[in-house]
């Protein structure tokens, strides 16, 4: 799991950050929050964000529970586990190293 | 916990779909709340049955969930035909339940013998030998504190020597078996004893000088029932009250593997239960059997050059006694004092058999999986053709054979739970001791069992599975055309399978035959003394508090009041009576014109007899007299040998009127007996005499009457003539000589009855299983039966190919078996008796048994065969 792809560490770093800043998020919520903030420019898929949350609760960074919603639907909702916090410190860092790194590449070549 | 929540999705695993089904629908519906097209949003997460598997892999462990769905359809299956899964699971528990019984005994009898023992992985037996004498002695009691003082490598010495003593019921006197120890003896087995308290260092010193007993459990329930104030109260043992100073736990029987002891005594007590001899300074009597506990780490051969070189140390200090004795240690399932040395050869006969049982039970149900998989050709041919892997097939169908297996494994524990006693059954009782021959059902029997489930499973699903999943695809697209008999590649198969189920019985059937000839050449062999006609008791004088001069004249007038009842031919005393449990005398013998080896101390076990007693129970003299009431103590003392010791030491010459000399005395030999037995059928000749029981008194005798009564009719006057004399002694148990005899053939009997109910089971396992074979070959090659009758084969024809066929596959299993019986019957050696292992009319017995099972196996489907209607088996 701890494989640094960049692609999926970059879904699971959205994720993760989004869930420190607002906990209890379902899932449509948190597709639409990461869509908002980043201005509509970032669009989470939907067939890849709900494996990738299933992934992340197995692995422990994330908590879900049911909730239950005015509409009387139950929703799963997510939250950071102290491991997902530690977790996000790690992919932040390494998308620092990344960025900075590409940005490095973009300004000498 | 990311392993296990995922072992409880798998358990869960509906719930698992409906929660990512649920959570998938939430997420459409606030798609449409924030106003996007139902259908589109719908798109976007692609489709929803990949989906749920992407997330159902995450959230499963696949092979678990596999396995689960494999058991749920397994489990279908074998519901749809319940009369397969019935007797395949019979067959298995038979198998597996035979296996688990035999386990449970090794591990209950032979490996850890001794509930509450701590430790018993470094427990081990401790006997004496003599050089040039095979077998073993026990240890006397300064050589033990002499080694227990030199050893590093031993943890404890536990000093123990099995007694007995009379508990007087009424006019019946019944045995209870006890031990006498060392006074470390609880501590060191770690065993606390419930109430009071064990034995305090010292109990076991001085003559006499510490009468306190620790009672059993049971006999505490028994005799005191459970009263709570028991301890400090006295129990009578051996003619002397002893102190109660504990109770030992309930579940605790001593460590003598085929008793339950029921009381112990500190070592001190010896003389007292050794009526009057008094060993514990005596460095030539040897008397203690006992075991020692390892430190940790420390392995057997290592232990045992230790103390050899005390004992060869003891043997250069004490030449007078130690002359060429040497100590030697064997791993508890060896002990060759107690029973586990003499079931350990039944026990090994027992395992060998029901491993067989068990490989003609899996060829069995191996057969059955086949029969039925030609049934389910059409299913598997379904699910390789919707891409099910051939590897995913083999998985099921062992699955499949698994859940027979555990069940049967269940139902084999019971079995085997149902015959945890079945050895102690089968052991005769010896008057009213409590015998001990349990089977131990704990984890490591069920482990093992578990284990030969498993491999069960694989002898016979393996081949099956791999032969059902293996389907041409094109061909089977085909209609099924009928074979021809014989000619189906399962057919091959299953053939071979049977060949091995009844090479294995017949086996087992030469083995039972062999057994059973050699119990009946035991049964008629001549032990030298006559078995019929001559009654037995024991009579202890000595507990019931007689002192030397008052037994002797009770003994005679016994006799004489005796030898006038009716019936009575005549009657003597004896110390001990041949084939007891108990011990002769033994000692180191000289003789007139004899010079043994200077390393070698010759020594003769020798009995104390009354007047009369070789005439009484029937060994003739050889040569000279048999002693009478003159051989008194005062007068000459004299000795009678028999003819193996007077061949031994005198070569053949005439003894009469030669000394030998015996425990320090010189003895006027008087006569010569012929030889006898005198410990069990099976011992080889041994130099054997006699001295007179007045020379070397014993209160606690054998009482031998030559009659033509039974026990029943001559008791009660046995009972009036003692009370006569003593309202207060009572005679043991009265058996004829007879009994006597078969007491000691137990682990023989044993043997048979495990072979011939193992074979017999054996036998029929292997019927059925051709029956099996014939009744599949027959309705599978139904087509071509059907022609060959359209084309003019009568009946009889038809009768004649089906039945040679089953025939001829049972002849090559004969001769398969017989070549494997030549070769494997020699294991029996030690139980065979008289009968060679190749004896020709036990292999013909065996032969007619398995050809008359054969033939019943094949008529039947055979005769189905000429009923078949040839137009409608054409038509079909």
């Amino acid at each position: 799991m701890s494989k640094p792809d960049s692609l999926q560490g970059t879904l699971d770093l959205l994720v993760l950050k989004t869930l420190s800043r607002r906990p209890r998020l379902h899932g449509y919520a948190l597709m639409a929050a990461i869509h908002d903030i980043s201005r509509d420019v970032l669009r989470v898929e939907e067939g890849s964000l709900y494996p990738a949350l299933h992934r992340m609760e197995e692995a422990g960074w994330v908590r879900a529970e049911w909730t239950t919603k005015d509409s009387g639907r139950r929703a799963r909702v997510y939250a950071l586990t102290a491991a997902g916090r530690k977790r996000l410190a790690a992919e932040e860092s390494r998308w620092q190293v990344v960025t900075s790194a590409v940005n490095r590449v973009l300004r000498t070549v | 916990m990311s392993v296990w929540s995922r072992v409880v999705n798998v358990v869960r695993g509906d719930r698992v779909t409906r929660e990512i089904d649920e959570e998938l629908a939430c997420h459409l519906e606030e798609a449409v709340a924030a106003g996007r097209d139902a259908a589109e949003a719908r798109r976007a997460f692609g489709s929803p049955l990949h989906h749920r598997e992407e997330s159902r892999d995450i959230r499963l462990i696949r092979w678990l969930a596999e396995l689960l769905q494999d058991l749920r359809f397994g489990l279908r299956m074998l519901r749809r035909s319940p009369g397969f899964s019935l007797l395949a699971v019979a067959c298995l528990t038979l198998g597996i339940g035979a296996n688990a019984a035999v386990f449970s005994w090794i591990e209950g009898i032979l490996l850890r013998p001794y509930p509450l023992v701590a430790d018993q992985d470094r427990l081990f037996a401790v006997t004496g030998t003599n050089r040039g004498t095979p077998g073993n002695s026990d240890v006397s009691w300064p050589d033990w504190l002499d080694l227990q003082r030199s050893s590093t490598l031993v943890e404890a010495f536990i000093a123990e020597k099995i007694t007995g003593t009379t508990l007087s019921i009424g006019d019946r006197a019944e045995r209870a078996s006890g031990s006498m120890v060392s006074a470390n003896y609880f501590d060191a087995i770690g065993v606390h004893p419930m109430l009071g308290r064990g034995f305090e260092p010292g109990e076991d010193a001085g003559r006499n000088a510490h009468p306190v007993t620790v009672i059993s459990y049971q006999m505490w329930q028994d005799r005191f029932r459970g009263d709570p104030a028991i301890v400090g109260k006295t129990q009578s043992l051996s003619g002397l009250p002893h102190t109660i100073v504990g109770v030992t736990p309930q579940g605790f029987f001593g460590t003598f593997v085929g008793y339950a002891f029921q009381f112990w005594v500190p070592a001190s007590m010896q003389t007292q239960f050794d009526a009057g001899v008094y060993k514990l300074e005596d460095r030539g009597a040897r008397w203690i059997e006992g075991y020692v506990r390892l430190k940790p780490g420390v392995s057997i051969e290592q232990a045992q050059s230790e103390l050899s070189a005390v004992a060869a140390r003891l043997e250069a200090e004490y030449p007078e006694t130690n002359r060429g004795r040497g100590i030697r240690l064997f791993p508890l399932w060896q002990t060759p004092f107690n029973n586990a040395g003499a079931l350990l050869p039944t026990l090994g006969i027992a395992l060998i058999v029901v491993l067989s049982v068990l490989l003609i039970a899996c060829a069995n149900v191996g057969n059955l999986l086949l029969v039925r998989a030609f049934g389910r050709h059409q299913e598997m041919t379904i699910r390789l053709a919707v891409g099910a892997g051939r590897g995913r097939l083999i998985k099921q169908l062992l699955t499949e054979g698994l859940i027979l297996s555990v069940l049967a494994a269940a139902g084999g524990v019971l079995v085997a739970n149902w015959l945890r006693n079945a050895l102690a059954l089968l052991t005769p009782p010896r008057g009213g001791v409590l015998l001990r021959l349990p089977g131990e059902l704990d984890w490591r029997v069920l482990a093992v069992s578990a284990g030969v489930c498993v491999i069960a499973t694989l002898l016979f699903g393996l081949v099956p599975a791999v032969l059902t999943s293996h389907i041409d695809l094109a061909g089977a697209l085909r209609s099924q055309s009928g074979g021809v008999v014989g000619t189906h590649r399962r057919a091959w198969v299953r053939s071979a399978l049977v060949l091995v189920q009844v090479s294995l019985s017949f086996v087992l059937l030469v083995g039972a035959g062999l057994l059973i000839q050699s119990m009946q050449a035991v049964r008629t062999a001549s032990p030298g003394f006559s078995a019929a006609g001559v009654l037995t008791t024991s009579i202890d004088l000595f507990t019931a508090g007689y002192d030397a001069q008052r037994a002797k004249n009770f003994q005679d007038q016994l006799i004489d009041r005796l030898q006038a009842v009716g019936g009575v031919e005549s009657a003597a005393f004896s110390r001990m009576t041949p084939f007891s449990y108990r011990n002769y005398s033994s000692a180191p013998v000289a003789a007139d014109g004899y010079e043994a080896p200077p390393d070698e101390q010759p020594t003769a076990e020798y009995n104390e007899i009354g007047p009369g007693f070789l005439s009484t129970i029937g060994i003739p003299l050889v040569a000279g007299r048999e002693f009478t009431r003159a051989d008194a103590e005062a007068a000459a003392p004299v000795a009678i040998v028999d003819e193996t010791m007077a061949a031994q030491f005198w070569r053949g010459a005439d003894a009469i009127g030669r000394r030998v000399q015996v425990k320090g005395t010189w003895r006027q030999i008087v006569g010569v007996a012929r030889a006898a037995k005198y410990h069990n059928l099976l011992e080889t000749p041994k130099p054997f005499l006699y001295v007179p029981l007045r020379q070397n008194f014993s209160a606690t005798a054998a009482l031998q009457i030559r009659t033509p009564q039974g026990p029943g009719a001559m008791a009660p006057a046995l009972v009036r003539e003692m009370r006569a004399l003593d309202a207060n002694v009572a005679p043991g148990e009265l058996i004829t000589m007879r009994e006597q005899v078969d007491r000691t053939t137990a682990s023989q009997r044993i043997a048979v009855t495990i072979l011939v109910v193992f074979g017999g089971l054996a036998l029929v396992l292997a019927a059925v299983g051709l029956y099996g074979v014939m009744a599949a070959t027959v309705s599978q090659s139904a087509r071509e039966l059907a022609l060959r009758m359209a084309l003019g084969a009568g009946a009889r024809d038809l009768l004649r190919l089906v039945v040679l066929k089953g025939l001829a596959l049972a002849a090559i299993g004969v001769t398969a078996g017989a070549v494997a019986a030549l070769e494997l019957t020699r294991l029996l050696g030690y139980f065979l008796y008289k009968v060679s292992p190749r004896d020709p009319a036990a292999f013909a017995a065996a032969f007619l048994i398995v050809a008359i099972a054969a033939l019943a196996a094949c008529v039947v489907p055979a005769w189905r065969a000429t009923r078949t209607d040839p137009i409608q088996a054409l038509r079909g």
